[in-house]
């Protein structure tokens, strides 16, 4: 117990920065993830390959060797910023290519008579998607979402072994303070079931607000 | 692509020229895009002969073939036990006793709700094993109750009327499982157990955090070697395409099977969750699709 209580700021430092990674790379993922897909779904066909290939590729690589790629091979090439911007970018990326499926499934759920009849009052393809379609498929994509994310919250422990301050990191910290190594993974694990459990409840609130059964 | 045509008209002569406009400036802006990484690369001098020469040497080719196969064999030992796992988490969430019920409901929740990582240090550093059962341990404990929750969703989505039937019968309830519901259940849900197995698969690369011997862990031995003037980029250039390629493989693979499944006739007599493709586990994620 006094693993916690002694050293509560090692432990808050590490949630937070957990916490910071899972923000900031949803964001990327989500703004990513819908970019993929109204590529996936556009009429250009260079477009479309690009985002069968970007998801196809991304969903496909260990998510180890991506960030083995961004965090040490790109500042070969001169590009130096912190390891937290590599990790989201990592991060975001990788999810992204999740995401983008999620939405380009929750397209497909909207029944064929809404675009058919956005079509023939004449709006264009970015009306149709944006007015008519993706505001439906956004109700019924909500759970999917969720549980990326939540495996969002869960990859991003893989940053902290690239020394990015995070939570599952902190176990590095207290082992060379000699705290037994049981309960220090006990409070971590304490740690991703709050923010995992948070992200669940919250997608499960919005989903009552928003979701409808198709 | 047929089903999101929905979305737009069949393009008339004046929008396919603006498609196409589209499309060449696309491919140009993707072009300039790769011609500038290409740019970098030869600028960085990642294409210098010193950098690529360690590939011709036996000795590192030998490392990265160790490399592959302690990275197969990593795998085929946690998909194994990830199986053995899932069949008896998943045993437990069906019995029919209370308790075992709770109690595998509890393990199977807790782990999925856990990062792999967390598990492999934990058995790692708490209980201070090797490298490599730590890897194996980890990935069986949390793939093996995903596939709980995949084998208890593919049984229970077996129609009910079969489970009924075989109960008129007279069969207990072990011969139902296992004559009637299981077989039923298993083809169904054959793709979504390898497609489970490519994120084992992935996963095993985890085990380069762990100093786990397996391919990442070579191509890192490689890269930092200073004789051959710390190739990383080479490294990664010939990794990857072999790992990105294995997961496509199977991936590719699952989607056959879930292709031929939604085929064959005698599937149809098997609810399967294929549900909505906005359904969740349990109960429906769409079998193939891969998972984070």
């Amino acid at each position: 117990m006094n693993v916690l209580t002694d050293n509560f700021a090692t432990y808050g430092e590490g949630f937070l920065g957990t916490l910071e990674l899972t923000v900031y790379a949803s964001l990327l993922a989500l703004a990513l993830g819908f970019v993929m897909a109204s590529f996936r779904v556009a009429p250009v066909g260079s477009l479309r390959f690009f985002g069968t290939a970007w998801v196809t590729v991304l969903r496909n690589t260990p998510l180890t060797l991506l960030f083995f790629a961004v965090l040490l091979g790109l500042p070969r090439f001169g590009l130096v910023l912190p390891f937290e911007v590599f990790a989201v970018l990592a991060l975001g990326c990788y999810t992204s290519a999740f995401i983008c499926e999620v939405l380009r499934s929750g397209i497909n759920t909207v029944p064929r008579g809404q675009g058919e009849a956005a079509r023939s009052l004449g709006m264009t393809f970015g009306q149709t998607l944006s007015l008519v379609v993706l505001p439906q498929a956004f109700r019924s994509v909500i759970p999917p979402i969720g549980s990326t994310l939540i495996a969002l919250a869960k990859n991003s422990a893989i940053a902290g072994a690239f020394s990015v301050t995070e939570l599952l990191g902190t176990y590095r910290t207290l082992g060379e303070l000699g705290y037994d190594a049981v309960w220090t993974f006990v409070w971590i694990a304490v740690g991703y079931l709050t923010i995992t459990l948070a992200i669940s409840a919250l997608f499960h609130l919005l989903e009552r607000k928003f979701g409808v059964v198709r | 692509m047929t089903e999101a045509t929905a979305l737009y008209d069949v393009p008339g002569p004046h929008a396919r020229r603006r498609h196409a406009l589209y499309g060449v400036l696309s491919v140009a802006v993707l072009l300039t895009l790769a011609a500038w990484i290409l740019y970098l690369l030869f600028e960085t001098g990642q294409f210098t002969s010193a950098k690529w020469m360690p590939f011709a040497y036996q000795g590192v080719q030998e490392l990265l073939l160790r490399g592959l196969a302690d990275t197969l064999v990593a795998f085929a030992i946690a998909a194994v036990l990830s199986l053995a796992l899932g069949v008896v988490l998943a045993t437990g969430r069906l019995s029919d006793h209370r308790p075992v019920r709770r109690l595998a409901t509890v393990v199977v929740e807790f782990f999925r709700a856990m990062p792999v990582l967390v598990m492999i240090f934990f058995v790692f550093v708490a209980l201070k094993a090797r490298p490599l059962p730590a890897l194996v341990a980890g990935l069986t404990l949390y793939n093996g109750s995903v596939l709980a929750e995949v084998f208890r969703s593919g049984v229970q989505a077996v129609e009910r009327g079969q489970r009924e039937a075989a109960f008129a019968l007279g069969m207990r309830k072990t011969q139902v499982m296992a004559n009637v519901l299981v077989p039923q259940a298993v083809r169904a849900m054959l793709p979504a157990v390898i497609s489970q197995l490519v994120v084992v698969l992935k996963d095993t690369s985890l085990g380069f955090l762990i100093t786990c011997e397996e391919f990442l862990h070579a191509g890192k031995l490689i890269a930092s070697n200073l004789d051959y003037d710390l190739p990383f980029i080479p490294v990664v250039m010939v990794i990857s395409p072999i790992y990105i390629g294995m997961c496509m493989l199977l991936s590719w693979f699952a989607g056959r099977v879930s292709r031929r499944e939604q085929r064959s006739p005698r599937a149809e007599a098997v609810a399967h969750a294929t549900a909505g493709p906005g359904a969740l586990l349990p109960g429906g994620e769409p079998p193939m699709a891969p998972r984070p």
